[in-house]
């Protein structure tokens, strides 16, 4: 943990109220975002328990399957949350912007310019906590390789027909919140952590409730006080005041309100397949649907907290002024949206149960360039953010105490700055620096310290290509100036081999026909092994 | 500092006069409690506690304890967990032994023979256990050992513990089999869950090479068999892991760990944990008097963690935030010392660590005010 | 029955592990040979020797290696031992590319562009330039150096533009890593983020193999201690026995804590110069000082080694001492604390920085000394390995007391991931095992 941010939450602890740890927002925060905090049964993957799902916060709708085990209220559920999730991402799809991307010409070789579509904007899927990512991302392993009846009619348990569709986008989404930066799937717990300090642990940092009692306090109530409730603290029946906001329940609900619930459920069913006429059929039938209202009654109320926490998360966001360089990194999510909206109307299959050898290093290698992106970014967004940097002595500000002109021998300028800074920068000799320059950077490199302990710095380029540097492309004397040692942009890497061109050192091209390494648009993975054992 | 870990359990005399007197702690008429896997993850996550190292060696009821001491541990298991669990387990052992295995990858294991261990209280169980192992190896075939139990000193106490089960192959190796119930989706499971696991196991294979070096003809495997449901089914599936460097890191660390003897000399006279005979108070002084080591990490893994959280949070102790706090603090332990010495109340500021907390704090005013200053240009670099 | 165990010869064994080398790489089938080199042990000796071997045998050869410094490192040495091959060094076109020490050499040809290399019997760049090499002539050769270094990902990248490989490195040393997290990937041959000789190996089991068996550089004091904390299955000797190096000095110790330290270490290859425990910050003023005041008096007292390379005493001069840290702003403080002290020429450099370089004695500031904690940083097993592994006669470390405490309350509860290779030993456990030797040879600190 950085000084900065440390001190900050001490600040905290001695305030008993968050301290800020940014002065702008770093992520994109949707006009409509969909917002799903989901539910799973304890002790089984990928086993949804419930979920409240929308676009609206006063509005939601709840999906709650009744019966965990039964395959076909499973199904149910996710059909359902198909039809909450799809229609909102379609809305997307159609709304477009002309673009230009650059692509290699397979001809000539060379790199030439195409106009493609952009999608204007992009669908943002907010959840409680990280294990809500973890979720999203693990409903879509599980549903992306489903079969329907349509795909399949020999498949012996369908999926309903939108299903694998929803289990292809959440992987998207899961994969992408994976990409420093990127605001097409995130957190409300992140958010909040990124922006402002608890007088907690990071670990604490992880529970929604206590995280907003430190942000967003009830009235009189200290972060410590509201957070210790949120954490602890149950009713007389033994039941979380502050449920926890998923996907995994309370025990203490499982085992005191949940279990009987869906006992309850199960002997209805029971009794109403047992029914023998029309009266008992009609009392079974009530007791069915009275038994169904509790447990929905019952999930509900373990999920609305949460939904509502989220969204106060959200308008806590709102408060905060957006950071400059936010829309170029949501410009990125809108490209990823746009690619995978492609792919699915070009009917490619579904994403890969693990990526190929290319497909794995070329998302770490834009991961990292995405971390080094983002951390400048950041940075040059936010003051608060680059004081962390100078303190680390990657960066400094400093004022200019004299500019001297100097050219290079073929009469390039390369004015000679002397700056007077209080920071200390880990200079070596010849460094190079960044200032953002009408939010381009300029590069200066480190020449010399000076007696009285000022710098000097040489600067190297965007001055125009006369002999005189442009108008406003020097600095003058007296201005304050904020330099990095880091780059403000990250260099593209190298490109890698095709899939065919796989090296002997990683395996060699894959074998037709094999998982794993084959070209994507001719091999379809085959769908889970559906057995008996399949529930509980 | 490099001591091997000892051989073999404590003389008897010494195992009665400490077995008499952890009794005491724990209260009379109260049977120790089996080190767990919490336990186990709580001594693997703060090996230098000595309130913890006292309670699990003596073996109290923490949970029960923390109750008592108005902090209840937040732990508790769903039953669908549970239910899942056992069906789960069941499923793996059925089939005498040969679907476990299978997964050990051997198909055609003949005949496996699945003694019985029964035996009372954990003494005899243990020394049943030691008895199937010896004949198992001395057989030459396979046999399934489920739930043995397994003795091991831990600072000086000795401790038992429950692996899910041990295969004994025809050659006389020993292999430890911990059954767990998170899934492992495409061969990959989640790591930390996996780690806690592979500890877990790390210290049956200790406690088994004991009982190896006194066997003839037994060797201890030192990869276990983790088995998972796969993917989304219950459908078991396995994964070989090798737990060497788990084995090595806790044996250091057995062997490091202060002798509970010690810690309990060091008690006032006539202390005693005993959550049944003994009110709140008095439980809460008897705590006290064993110094914690709390850091947030221990919230996940002790029942004590929040009442811990709550003193070590009174004290004003820089680890409530984390124990990465402290790596550029320097000898500043107490948050009200940090922003004092951050404020130039206090501190020499010829210290580093001060002097980079008064840049830090104001660097951090600085960027603060200009933000809340409408009137500057946004942005930090120009 | 007892069969006498026959004497270590370093040199034959050492030889006998080179000659299998260059057979297996002249001469043998398999597309890789990998060779294991622990610290010192002459492997760029060893890259050298096969890199004019291939050469004379006609076979085009590229050379990957991981940093500009090492590759300049590189054409230096060929230069020096064949003046007359024809080296091709492939650079950025970043200024100060290469080192200039290259212009003053006149059969190494320098340029941005691969093309202008073309037919040059070697050529040699690091991994990250050799990656943008496209649409070229495959190489029948290629030597990859510091491959324990290269990330999976990076040979990726390079893996197309060679026909087969010669992959040296020393396993012990820091591992590659990733700014971001690679979970996902983890138990995958192909892993992004692991080494390139994990995956390399993973894919192709049946390559051959080797590990030079003997270290030149570290001491019979040293070896030991090494092999069994960072190589526990894959141990190496030293290629010197314990009296055939000495350290001396000509004036007499004066009795203070670094007087003692210097003269256990001389006489034991190893000194521990204990301050008392506190925590501080990373820059610990006491323990920065102790290192330069130690550093001040190795030089004042006349040091002077002797060893198998000069039988009269060579003069412990400012060039052959190095100081390492964990970090920068260490470094940094050292070297303005020599500096305020009088002392020049000493190099001063984190860990990562003296990957790879040779001293006879090093002043190590522990990477734990004085911590509140212990992070995953601090603990790492190459950090450790590399600063105590620099030196040719004497290694002393400058320490807080406690550190053997701060381990405990920081217990190494790493997450294990399916499928992944066991990386030996373990951060934590290395530490406590360096520890626990260095106590043996401890001097409280004492002005």
């Amino acid at each position: 943990m950085s000084l900065i941010s440390a001190l900050a939450r001490m600040e905290a602890v001695e305030s008993g109220r968050a301290q800020p740890l940014a002065t702008v927002r770093h992520r994109h925060v949707s006009a409509r975002p969909l917002v799903l905090v989901p539910l799973t049964t304890a002790g089984e993957a990928g086993a949804p328990l419930g979920a409240l799902v929308g676009t609206d916060a006063e509005a939601p709708r709840l999906l709650v399957v009744t019966q965990p085990r039964d395959r076909d209220l499973r199904f149910s559920f996710l059909a359902d949350l198909a039809e909450e999730v799809l229609p909102y991402v379609d809305s997307f799809t159609d709304v477009v912007e002309a673009a230009e991307r650059s692509e290699v010409d397979p001809e000539t070789g060379k790199k030439v310019k195409v106009e493609v579509e952009l999608c204007a904007d992009a669908p943002q899927l907010i959840v409680p906590s990280r294990a809500g990512i973890e979720y999203v991302r693990l409903l879509g392993r599980s549903t992306r390789f489903r079969r329907t009846a349509e795909q399949d009619p020999e498949t012996p348990f369908p999926a309903p027909p939108r299903v694998p569709l929803l289990g292809r986008w959440l992987t998207h989404y899961g994969d992408r919140a994976l990409v420093p930066g990127s605001s097409l799937l995130l957190a409300a717990t992140d958010l909040l952590n990124r922006h402002w300090a608890t007088g907690q642990s990071s670990l604490e940092d992880q529970h929604l409730g206590a995280l907003l009692a430190w942000i967003d306090p009830r009235d009189g109530e200290s972060g410590p006080e509201g957070a210790l409730r949120a954490e602890v603290g149950r009713d007389e029946r033994g039941q979380l005041l502050c449920p926890p906001a998923g996907p995994a329940t309370d025990p203490a609900f499982d085992n005191r309100l949940l279990a009987p619930a869906i006992e309850r459920y199960d002997r209805a069913r029971l009794a109403l397949g047992a029914a023998e006429d029309g009266e008992a059929a009609d009392a079974g039938l009530g007791e069915l649907h009275r038994a169904e209202r509790e447990v929905r009654r019952l999930v509900a109320s373990q999920l609305k907290p949460t939904w509502d926490a989220v969204w106060r998360a959200l308008g806590l966001l709102r408060e905060l002024p957006v950071g400059a360089r936010v829309e170029d990194r949501w410009t990125r999510d809108r490209w990823s949206f746009t690619g995978h909206r492609d792919r699915v109307v070009a009917g490619e299959p579904p994403q890969p149960r693990r990526d190929d050898v290319i497909a794995a290093a070329s998302k770490l290698a834009n991961r990292e360039r995405a971390q080094g992106q983002l951390e400048a970014q950041e940075a040059l967004d936010d003051p608060l953010v680059l004081a962390a940097r100078r303190l680390a002595g990657e960066a400094f500000a400093a004022e200019v105490a004299e500019v001297a002109m100097a050219y290079t021998e073929k009469n390039r300028p390369r004015p000679l700055l002397t700056v007077r800074t209080e920071d200390r920068p880990h200079l070596a000799e010849k460094a190079k620096v960044f200032r953002s320059l009408d939010g381009k950077p300029q590069a200066a490199e480190f020449v010399r310290y000076e007696e009285d302990g000022s710098l000097v710095l040489r600067l190297l380029d965007r001055m125009g290509r006369s002999k005189e540097p442009a108008a406003g492309s020097v600095p003058e004397k007296g201005e304050r100036i904020s330099w990095t040692l880091f780059e403000h942009e990250q260099r593209v890497g190298p490109k890698l081999p095709e899939p065919e061109d796989t090296p002997w050192t990683h395996g060699g091209p894959p074998a037709p026909g094999s998982a794993g390494g084959t070209p994507r648009t001719d091999a379809v993975e085959l769908p889970d092994a559906v057995t008996p054992e399949d529930v509980l | 500092m490099s001591a091997s870990l000892d051989s073999g359990l404590p003389r008897p005399s010494q195992t009665t006069t400490l077995r008499q007197r952890l009794g005491e702690l724990r209260g009379p008429g109260t049977a120790p409690r089996a080190l767990d896997a919490r336990a186990l993850a709580a001594l693997a996550a703060n090996p230098g506690c000595r309130r913890r190292a006292l309670l699990d060696g003596a073996g109290v009821d923490k949970a029960a304890l923390a109750s008592r001491l108005g902090s209840p541990a937040p732990f508790g298991q769903s039953q669908f967990a549970i239910m899942r669990g056992n069906s789960f387990e069941a499923k793996v052992k059925a089939d005498g032994g040969r679907e476990l295995l299978r997964l050990l990858g051997v198909e055609e294991p003949g005949a496996v023979s699945v003694p019985d261990l029964a035996a009372a209280g954990p003494q005899g169980r243990t020394a049943r256990t030691a008895l199937a192992l010896r004949e198992a190896t001395a057989a030459g075939t396979w046999t399934l050992l489920d739930h043995p139990l397994v003795a091991l000193e831990v600072a000086g106490s000795p401790v038992y513990l429950e692996p899910d089960a041990v295969v004994v192959s025809p050659d006389g190796r020993w292999t430890v089999v911990e059954i767990k119930s998170f899934p492992m989706i495409d061969g990959a499971a989640d790591a930390s869950k996996v780690g806690a696991a592979a500890r877990q196991s790390a210290v049956y294979v200790l406690a088994l090479e004991r009982t190896a070096a006194v066997t003839e003809g037994a060797t201890v495997a030192h990869s276990v068999l983790l088995v998972c449901p796969k993917d989304f089914s219950n459908v078991p599936t396995a994964s070989v892991v090798d737990v060497r460097k788990q084995r090595s890191v806790t044996r250091r660390q057995l062997a490091r760990l202060i002798r509970i003897e010690e810690i309990a000399d060091a008690l006032p006279e006539g202390t005693t944990f005993d959550v049944e005979g003994c009110s709140s108070a008095e439980l809460t002084e008897a705590v006290e008097s064993v110094p914690h080591a709390y850091a947030p990490e221990c919230l996940a893994a002790c029942e004590l963690a929040f009442h811990c959280r709550a003193r070590a949070r009174e004290a004003g102790a820089v680890e409530t935030l984390g124990r990465a706090v402290r790596g550029e603090l320097g000898g500043l332990t107490t948050v009200d010392a940090v922003l004092a010495a951050a404020r130039g109340e206090a501190g020499d500021p010829e210290d580093p660590a001060v002097a980079a907390l008064r840049r830090a704090r104001a660097m951090r005013q600085e960027a603060l005010d200009r933000a809340s200053a409408p009137s500057e240009e946004a942005g930090a670099c120009r | 029955m007892t069969i006498p165990e026959p004497r270590f010869d370093p040199s034959a064994e050492a030889g006998r592990a080179t000659d299998g080398i260059l057979a297996d790489t002249l001469h043998g089938t398999s597309r890789g040979v990998v060779v294991d080199s622990p610290p010192g042990a002459g492997k760029s000796t060893l890259v050298v020797r096969a890199a004019l071997e291939l050469a004379a045998a006609g076979r085009p050869l590229m050379v990957v290696a991981q940093t500009n410094a090492q590759v300049d490192d590189l054409v230096l040495r060929l230069a020096e031992k064949e003046p007359g091959l024809e080296v091709g060094r492939l650079h950025s076109s970043d200024s100060d590319a290469y080192d200039k020490a290259l212009d003053d050499l006149a059969n190494v040809r320098k340029s941005a562009k691969p093309g202008e290399l073309t037919g040059l019997p070697v050529v040699l760049s690091t991994s990250a330039k050799w990656a943008h090499v496209k649409n070229v002539e495959p190489w029948a050769h290629a030597i990859v150096d510091e491959a324990y270094q290269m990330r999976s990902d990076s040979l990726l990248a390079v893996a197309g533009l060679f026909e087969r490989a010669l992959f040296v490195g020393d396993p012990g040393q820091l591992d590659p890593f990733s700014v971001v997290g690679a979970e996902q990937w983890a138990g995958l041959s192909y892993d992004p983020s692991a080494s390139a000789v994990s995956t390399l190996l993973a894919h192709n089991p049946e390559l051959p193999q080797h590990r030079l068996p003997v270290s030149w550089r570290l001491p019979a004091s040293a070896a030991p201690l090494v092999s069994d904390a960072f190589y526990p299955y894959t141990p190496f000797r030293s290629g010197t026995g314990p009296g055939d190096r000495k350290l001396s000095f000509s004036v007499a110790s004066d009795g203070s804590g670094p007087d003692r330290v210097l003269d256990e270490a001389a006489e034991s290859g190893w000194g521990l110069l204990e301050l008392p425990a506190r925590t501080t910050p990373r820059t610990d003023p006491e323990a920065v000082g102790a290192v330069a005041l130690v550093v001040r008096r190795l030089l004042d007292r006349g040091g002077a080694a002797v060893s198998e390379r000069s039988e009269t005493p060579a003069p412990l001069t400012p060039d052959r001492v190095a100081v390492g840290t964990a970090h920068r702003d260490q470094a940094a403080a050292v070297r303005a604390a020599l500096a305020r002290l009088g002392v020049t020429g000493v190099t001063v450099d984190t860990a990562n920085r003296l990957q790879g370089r040779e001293y006879d004695v090093t002043v190590v500031l522990h990477p734990l000394s004085g911590r509140p904690d212990a992070t995953a940083f601090h603990l790492e097993t190459g950090r450790l390995c590399v600063l105590a592994s620099r030196h040719r006669h004497a290694c002393i470390v400058v320490c807080r007391a406690g550190v053997a405490d701060l381990l405990d309350e920081h217990p190494s509860t790493e997450p294990v991931r399916l499928g992944a290779a066991v990386s030996f030993p373990d951060g934590w456990e290395a530490n406590h095992a360096v520890l626990s030797h260095l106590a043996e040879h401890r001097v409280p600190w004492r002005p």
